[in-house]
């Protein structure tokens, strides 16, 4: 996906040279996805209630604003499961299952934080390293169904989905130590197992997300500068061709889903580590045999930063901003299911936003080609 | 036997929805579009069907001619929401899987949203009964009209009646031929002359009505007339695909495997009622997981021999032949 030409040299300042560029590409097709995906929204909020539509959708769009450390706390889930859906995509799989392996990260942490002893500092670390093995376990499986029995991966991993998530609910429901029948939620995670806070008054946000960006840093690396990386992205431009240049791509088909689902696990392991802004408590999980949203969300998350482990880091602040701001909406009588309806179309205008951009980029080209022709002809009879 | 008759009057109910949805994966899949937004569709179908229902349940019209014109407005809607899928799929020649899987997000949301805002709850439920005791005549007949037409519901035999009509569809016609032939070879398909957008356009329309009929069935032979966002359609639209690629893309094989999933389903199900399965007394959540494990193991059995259609997945650009 690298555009060679299009890399500014070192040569003075262009603005014709900074539109060549991948990443203004990409930041533009997402661009145009997310306005898109705002205005259908508004248009739902219009002929849902017309007259609190403009209230409701400026909560959408700024609501966030003023609770930027619960933005900061939900964006820690989504981050993961978006690097998770990106990385898988890098190299060609969609790794449509980031929920099942997000569920099952959250119950090895679960499982570390409350039949482990460990000492203080330690005990949290080795929760969130529980979660990243318990969704390295569940990405595993579909990638191995992959490589060796050709058994497309998206199946495989809806498949999983539920599989995992019936027996998550089924494990945490019959252990009486971590869950509470009366209140049908989990207990709160012990104080040694919870991720340390932000300090952040008011929010649950957590040392969770800048261990997160860091992740998406680390992956950016190892995508950009590795021979790793190398492989997994020239297997994902073409399989054979890779594979006749003597890489093995079934090892790294499976090795990609994997680490594609320690990363969902991880944001399983961080969104149920983290305290809560009363003191002592922390967050809980309901098992009602529901299939985890944010691992969906994490696939919009992935799409809006064009599966690029630094721009992902923005497009999961976003989603939870807007996710924050919808919230809000029931002030006004709507409901957050607002937001999910807008994340989807703006992954449905994504999938072709870099077409849709293309055509309207030469409709311009077009226009603006000419008038440059002209120019330089007037230059050239001026000569 | 009661066992049996019990087992098999409660799988036909099930097996009718994986059945319609999965010969409408079928033939979006045959014309080359990977159609995975069908979970989505079927909610969708699903949530008009009972719309309508809800909002005639009260007049005097019979119960079988509301579920017949439900149908047909849940095929509509079906029909109408899958072209979301074919403009992105076929016009835009975007990314079909992510086409299908935004699809698949915006139903529950949008039935959460629609349901809380308008009818206070998450979803609808209708109180109309389409349970049909027995059917005259038919349901006299010995063994055979007490597993087939006792205690059912009409959805059993229009399933079957789609099954009949999608499989003259497929192989005995013009249509359908040249439908197989833009999922095989889309460039040589055109080549003679063979419009293959609009071929595209059909095979996922196709998909869209099964699918919304499908869902519709769902909720009136599974779900009791309730449609709503939590729990949607439990995965039925996946299931089907998966049924649909165990059936290896063939309508009669598709029923089988649908029959088989809707099996291990309904026994999972009404495992209390069975003396010795409750006697081993396993946690009934495994039985739940076992149409997904069931899935898993054929589908690892079987796909390395897969006959999927060549062309599937691929966005046909006319400029490229």
């Amino acid at each position: 996906m690298k555009d060679k030409k299009g890399a500014p040299r070192k040569t003075k300042f262009d603005i014709k040279k900074i539109t060549q560029l991948q990443g203004y590409s990409s930041f533009t097709s997402a661009l145009m996805a997310i306005v898109l995906g705002l205005i259908f929204g508004f248009m739902v909020m219009l002929f849902a209630n017309p007259g609190s539509a403009l209230a409701g959708f400026r909560f959408v769009v700024l609501g966030g604003l003023g609770r930027i450390g619960d933005v900061f706390y939900f964006a820690t889930p989504i981050l993961m499961t978006g690097l998770a859906v990106g990385f898988a995509f890098k190299m060609g799989l969609f790794n449509i299952g980031a929920s099942g392996q997000y569920t099952m990260g959250l119950y090895f942490a679960l499982y570390v934080a409350f039949m482990w002893q460990l000492p203080n500092g330690i005990h949290w670390m080795v929760a969130i390293l529980a979660g990243m093995v318990g969704g390295m376990i569940w990405g595993f499986i579909p990638g191995f169904f992959k490589a060796f029995l050709n058994v497309n991966e998206v199946i495989t991993s809806i498949m999983f989905n539920y599989i995992g998530m019936y027996l998550v609910d089924m494990w945490i429901q019959s252990n009486a130590t971590i869950y509470v029948s009366s209140t049908t939620r989990t207990r709160y995670v012990p104080m040694s197992a919870q991720i340390p806070s932000l300090g952040i008054s008011g929010s649950n946000v957590n040392f969770g997300i800048v261990i997160g960006i860091l992740i998406a840093i680390i992956l950016y690396i190892v995508l950009q500068k590795t021979t790793f990386g190398y492989e997994l992205k020239a297997t994902g431009f073409n399989k054979h061709a890779s594979e006749y240049a003597g890489m093995k791509g079934k090892k790294n088909i499976v090795l990609a889903m994997a680490i594609s689902g320690g990363l969902a696990g991880l944001g399983g392991a961080f969104l149920i580590l983290a305290p809560s802004g009363i003191v002592g408590s922390s967050m809980t999980y309901e098992p009602i045999n529901i299939i985890a949203a944010n691992g969906f969300n994490g696939i919009a998350v992935s799409l809006l930063g064009h599966s690029h482990p630094l721009g992902i880091i923005f497009s999961a602040v976003f989603i939870s901003h807007i996710q924050r701001g919808g919230t809000l909406t029931s002030l006004v009588g709507y409901k957050p299911e607002i937001i999910d309806v807008v994340i989807a179309v703006i992954i449905y205008f994504s999938a072709f936003a870099m077409i849709m951009k293309s055509s309207a980029g030469k409709f311009i080209k077009s226009k603006f080609g000419k008038k440059e022709n002209k120019e330089n002809k007037v230059a050239k009879e001026a000569e | 036997m009661d066992i049996v008759y019990y087992l098999v009057q409660n799988m036909l109910p099930v097996a009718i929805p994986l059945l319609l949805v999965a010969l409408g994966g079928m033939f979006s899949e045959r014309s080359g579009v990977i159609n995975i937004g069908l979970e989505g569709i079927m909610l969708f179908g699903a949530y008009f069907g009972a719309l309508f229902v809800y909002n005639v349940q009260g007049t005097s019209m019979g119960p079988q001619t509301i579920l017949l014109l439900g149908m047909l407005i849940a095929g509509i809607a079906g029909f109408l929401y899958s072209l979301l899928l074919s403009f992105a799929a076929v016009s835009m020649k975007a990314n079909q899987v992510i086409s299908g899987t935004a699809l698949n997000m915006m139903i529950p949301a949008a039935v959460l949203l629609f349901s809380k805002m308008f009818f206070n709850s998450d979803g609808i439920t209708t109180n109309k009964n389409f349970y049909i005791r027995e059917i005259p005549i038919l349901g006299d007949i010995p063994v055979i009209g007490q597993l087939f037409f006792q205690r059912t519901y009409l959805t059993v035999i229009i399933g079957f009646v789609f099954l009949a009509i999608a499989t003259i569809v497929l192989y005995k016609t013009r249509f359908g031929l040249r439908l197989r032939a833009c999922g095989e070879h889309p460039h040589a398909a055109d080549s003679v002359g063979i419009n293959v957008y609009k071929m595209r356009y059909a095979g996922v329309s196709i998909s869209g009505v099964l699918a919304g009929i499908g869902g519709y069935f769902y909720s009136v032979g599974v779900m009791d007339g309730n449609v709503n966002g939590h729990t949607g359609v439990a995965g039925f639209g996946f299931l089907a695909l998966a049924v649909m690629i165990f059936g290896q893309w063939k309508p009669i094989r598709i029923m089988f495997a649908a029959l088989f999933f809707a099996f291990l389903r309904t026994l999972a199900y009404s495992v209390s009622l069975i003396p010795f399965l409750f006697n081993l007394g396993i946690n009934q959540t495994y039985y739940k997981m076992l149409p997904y494990l069931a899935t898993m193991l054929v589908l690892a059995l079987t796909s390395k021999k897969s006959r999927a259609p060549k062309a599937e997945g691929i966005p046909y650009d006319k400029s490229q032949r």
